[in-house]
């Protein structure tokens, strides 16, 4: 006898024994699995908590309340995170940027190094990284333990049934929600999160559309343009509400996107009906906050701020050598710049962003540093030659930006909605090809959204230009 | 041969706790292998951090962990590793989280699988740990959350479960630390076969069903002498499991016997995806 007789055998008892096997089956353990409990459970009568439980998530699920309470529920976190970060971000970044960096460049002229060299280490390496920790770590440390307190209470599975009849008319299927909140820690932690979703079909929409929660490294970007250029245009009391309602806004768009190309993918490329389903709601349990508040700031914090400053040490470098190393009339990233400031402002953006944002591939966290690097060195700015970076706090952030950049509001916003949508970064790339085995489907993972990028500033550009706000 | 008189103190498996030693990362030349599974969200995750001193992610949400974890504790003398498989609510679908656990269980030869079910949700959890007695003897299970059990007002009794299940059950509250040194007991005891597990088997009421598992565990048993799982593996071939017949075919279920372990790839190396456009 030989395996292929042993499953020959299979399938002929199986076709004997008909269709209802499976469902014999699950009978059986059913029956079995309820008399035990049945059996080895008894209860006393006291409900207190189950009706508490009960009258919370009818408050949370409400299909109006429930929305209501999410809006307020993320706007809180992010109103938190951007006034609460406001102060220890600027102090960081007196002592990094102000303080150490001129300490560094003393001990270097101390030292007699040779101007290139401490050019590359102090103005390249060390300003990118110092960057990051200054602008990165305060909000992180703040929005990482609230978000995980919410988890920790139960909440995110609510969010994931209110958002379900939405995923479902759009085709996709309502797990999604769950890995669209992975994404927001990191997409491509979101990416492997997909593999709770059974069907092929809608778990490659779900990592295609990954991409539209914005992740740990775009934060910054977006926090610190909502608070200097949004923010600062509303009065000083609402400021820091205007701000994170510009936040929680994109965030919203980076929803509805994601529920508009799982729709559109799923009437095209990848058609199917969604599939049916059940999310277990499980019981609100008070927090741990001592231990959440530990492992969220040594774990998450710290390990997402110890990947971007890797990502930015050798950036640095990058950018000082691309922008100090002439050819010609100008410095390599000089004609990058040139090269892409006409596409770039036409979307309403410029040379400088897009030369950023093709950098900050291995990492998002990067692109404000490389930005405000490239515009302090190629303005040719007195600032920087004067190291006037040595207190970039927001109005300073803001001068150098608007006078030396050119930026305009429209600058601000189109930068906040290009960084919404634009490819994923190369990690996450990496992990998309791992996940699906396709170069394909990777490779529209990454157009996908950059196309969608292009368009949306283009259009806001080019209305902005015929309404005269830009 | 000397008798040897234990007080209260070393029989207490309090006392043995102290032996536990977290060793994190550090899984080699591990004497036993143990794997965590259960139903989403029961506190598999919570186990095995208590174990291992490590700090996988917990969140209160099912689906979590999506691929296995690996840590590693020493206990009274012994190097176990522990295995932290995805939730799942079954082992007879096929999503890629089921089948990580399914596969881990089945071909992974765990020394002791402990299955962590709810207090608060018994009979839904059961389900789980019925289907994963079919496959292995070897079998703990934490009877997780039973603070929240009490706080609901139910009373699980866990010595009848114990009878019910014939396997250890251990009521915990791993949030809390509780009954961590009473789960080490239970494992230690399993994997050193100085508990000898009699398992609940699932009872077959349609006797012409019974009578075709019957004739396939034969020609199994034919085919693969000394298969250890041979009645599930019937039970999947009749239900037409793909990547069962695929084992049965390229005879790597012959490995089982050998008490090999033929772990395929890391699940996330080989996901096929490909869907037709």
């Amino acid at each position: 006898m030989t395996g292929s007789d042993v499953l020959k055998t299979a399938a002929q008892l199986r076709a004997e024994l008909g269709a209802d096997y499976h469902d014999k089956l699950m009978e059986a353990i059913y029956t079995d699995a309820s008399k035990i409990a049945d059996r080895s459970v008894s209860h006393d009568g006291t409900r207190a908590r189950l009706t508490f439980d009960r009258a919370l998530d009818r408050a949370l699920t409400h299909p109006v309340w429930g929305f209501a309470v999410m809006g307020l529920m993320f706007f809180g976190v992010f109103w938190l995170t951007i006034t609460g970060s406001n102060v220890p971000s600027s102090m960081l970044a007196d002592l990094l940027l102000g303080r150490v960096y001129g300490a560094l460049h003393n001990l270097a002229a101390a030292l007699s190094a040779p101007a290139w060299l401490s050019g590359l280490l102090i103005d390249g390496v060390y300003m990118a990284t110092a960057w990051v920790v200054s602008v990165m770590l305060p909000p992180m440390a703040i929005f990482f333990p609230l978000f995980t307190l919410l988890e920790d209470f139960g909440y995110l599975p609510r969010v994931a049934f209110n958002l379900d009849r939405l995923f479902a008319a759009a085709g996709a299927h309502g797990k999604q929600s769950l890995t669209m909140m992975m994404g927001f820690g990191c997409n491509a932690a979101g990416v492997v999160a997909t593999r709770i979703i059974d069907s092929p079909r809608e778990r490659l929409i779900a990592i295609l559309t990954n991409n539209f929660s914005i992740c740990n490294g775009r934060w910054p970007t977006l926090i610190l343009m909502g608070t200097i250029f949004i923010g600062a245009s509303a009065p000083p009391v609402l400021a820091s509400a205007a701000a994170a309602t510009s936040v929680v806004t994109v965030a919203v768009v980076g929803i509805l996107v994601a529920l508009a190309v799982s729709w559109g993918l799923s009437k095209t490329w990848l058609k199917g009906a969604p599939s049916v389903y059940s999310l277990e709601l499980p019981p609100y349990r008070p927090p741990q906050i001592l231990k959440t508040l530990y492992t969220s700031v040594i774990d998450r914090t710290l390990i997402v701020l110890w990947r971007a400053v890797m990502m930015a040490a050798p950036a640095g470098a990058v950018i000082w050598l691309t922008s100090n190393i002439t050819i010609g009339d100008a410095s390599i990233a000089g004609h990058m710049v040139n090269l892409l400031n006409p596409l770039g402002l036409l979307l309403g953006l410029n040379g400088i962003i897009l030369v950023a944002y093709i950098v900050a591939i291995p990492a998002n966290e990067i692109i404000i540093p490389t930005i405000l690097m490239l515009t302090l060195t190629l303005g040719g700015s007195q600032m920087a030659q004067a190291g006037v970076m040595l207190e970039l706090e927001d109005a300073q952030t803001y001068t150098v930006l608007t006078q030396l950049g050119g930026w305009t509001l429209l600058t601000a916003i189109n930068l906040m909605l290009f960084s919404l949508l634009h490819n994923p970064c190369s990690t996450t790339l990496l992990t998309i090809w791992r996940e699906t085995r396709s170069r394909r489907w990777t490779l529209v993972s990454a157009l996908l959204p950059l196309a969608l990028g292009f368009t949306v500033t283009f259009i806001t550009a080019t209305l902005a230009r015929l309404f005269g706000w830009a | 041969m000397s008798v040897v008189v234990t007080g209260a103190c070393e029989t207490c498996p309090a006392y043995h706790s102290a032996a536990l030693k977290k060793l994190g990362l550090n899984v080699e030349n591990f004497d036993y292998v143990v794997a965590l599974a259960g139903n989403p969200n029961t506190g598999k995750s919570t186990v095995f951090n208590a174990l291992t001193g490590l700090r996988q992610h917990v969140g209160n949400w099912p689906g979590k962990t999506v691929a296995r974890a690996e840590g590693g504790f020493a206990y009274e003398g012994k190097n176990y590793k522990l295995v932290d498989l995805p939730g799942t609510y079954s082992l007879l679908s096929t999503s890629t989280d089921e089948e990580i656990a399914r596969d881990f269980i089945l071909f992974g030869q765990p020394s002791v699988t402990v299955v962590v079910v709810d207090a608060t949700r018994l009979e839904r959890n059961l389900n789980l740990a019925l289907q994963i007695l079919e496959i292995t003897d070897r079998v703990v299970v934490a009877l997780n959350l039973m603070d929240e059990a009490r706080r609901h007002g139910l009373k699980v009794d866990d010595r009848h479960l114990a009878r019910e299940l014939g396997v250890p059950v251990v009521p915990m509250a791993a949030r809390r630390g509780q009954g961590i040194p009473e789960l080490l007991d239970a494992v230690a005891q399993v994997a050193a076969g100085r508990f000898v597990t009699r398992p609940h088997r699932i009872h077959q009421r349609d006797a012409r069903l019974e009578q075709a598992v019957e004739n396939l565990v034969a020609a199994l048993n034919q085919e693969f002498p000394g298969l250890p799982n041979a009645r599930w593996v019937a039970l999947r071939l009749l239900d037409g499991d793909a990547s069962i017949e695929q084992a049965v075919r390229d005879r790597t279920l012959g490995d089982l016997t050998r008490g090999q372990s033929v772990l395929p790839a890391p699940v996330s190396d080989r996901i096929p995806l490909e869907v037709a456009s």
